[in-house]
């Protein structure tokens, strides 16, 4: 039953991230890569990572692709027949560079058959111990980042 | 743990691949190279919650968490930066800003 459901997210993911790199239209991209957000988020669900879902659903599709929307509309960017297209010569090294990629990894997979570990679970109660004992230097070191970049952001945006 | 790691590994290996080939297709426009470093901070995520869950430790998910806020703190000062560089020539166009020769 789960696993049904993650190759299916899976599948769902991945189709949603196509469409979103290959949409013309940037507004119509930022939707699809939402959706992609979200069944990527029940896949963390699935994962056993209840409080990651959460964080994706919030941050990832709640702030930052609005961010983006907020960006593109006060820009005015989204108008598709403006934007420079990319052409025959720009897909090339893309399309080599993943397809090396891509056959490593089937090489990969064909030769070792994968088999399904047994992983022991854990709740929210250990990870907020890991999070807050173990890694608390790099909580306080990534609130710096985050009051920095908050900095930054105010200076870039003042009108000079 | 409910599928093979080497699935969820394959998993976000195709959405980096993904991510990689927007940032090189679009590499004239600053939004989809944006567009595309979310994508591929997605998949890095992606593997950090697997190996979390297949050797049930809690530290994959610590820096999941890491990822995400490093994620919002760049896209913030990027788009920032975005909106700085728009003003300047009124456009996205990353071949307009050629003055520096690098």
């Amino acid at each position: 039953m789960e696993q049904t459901i993650f190759y299916i997210l899976a599948a769902v993911t991945v189709i949603a991230t196509q469409f979103a790199i290959t949409e013309r239209h940037a507004v119509h991209a930022i939707v699809y890569l939402v959706t992609s957000f979200f069944s990527l988020a029940v896949i963390f669900y699935l994962l056993g990572a209840p409080l990651v879902a959460v964080f994706e659903v919030i941050i990832y599709a709640g702030a930052i692709m609005v961010l983006f929307l907020f960006v593109i509309m006060m820009l005015d960017l989204g108008h598709p027949e403006k934007a420079a297209r990319p052409g025959g010569r720009d897909w090339w090294p893309a399309i080599l560079l993943g397809a090396v990629t891509l056959c490593s990894i089937v090489v990969l997979v064909a030769a070792h058959p994968p088999v399904v570990p047994v992983g022991a679970s854990f709740g929210i109660r250990d990870f907020a111990f890991v999070l807050f004992r173990k890694y608390g230097i790099a909580v306080e070191i990534i609130s710096l980042q985050l009051l920095f970049a908050l900095v930054g952001a105010l200076y870039l945006g003042k009108r000079r | 743990m409910i599928v093979p790691l080497v699935h969820v590994l394959v998993l976000a290996a195709v959405l980096f691949i993904l991510g990689l080939v927007c940032v090189l297709v679009w590499r004239r426009n600053l939004i989809m190279i944006l567009i595309g470093i979310e994508i591929m901070l997605n998949a890095a995520m992606l593997v950090f919650v697997g190996g979390a869950a297949r050797w049930g430790t809690a530290d994959g998910q610590v820096f999941a968490l890491m990822i995400v806020a490093m994620t919002s703190a760049e896209v913030s000062l990027a788009l920032a930066l975005v909106v700085y560089l728009h003003r300047r020539k009124k456009t996205v166009n990353a071949d307009e800003f050629s003055e520096m020769k690098g």
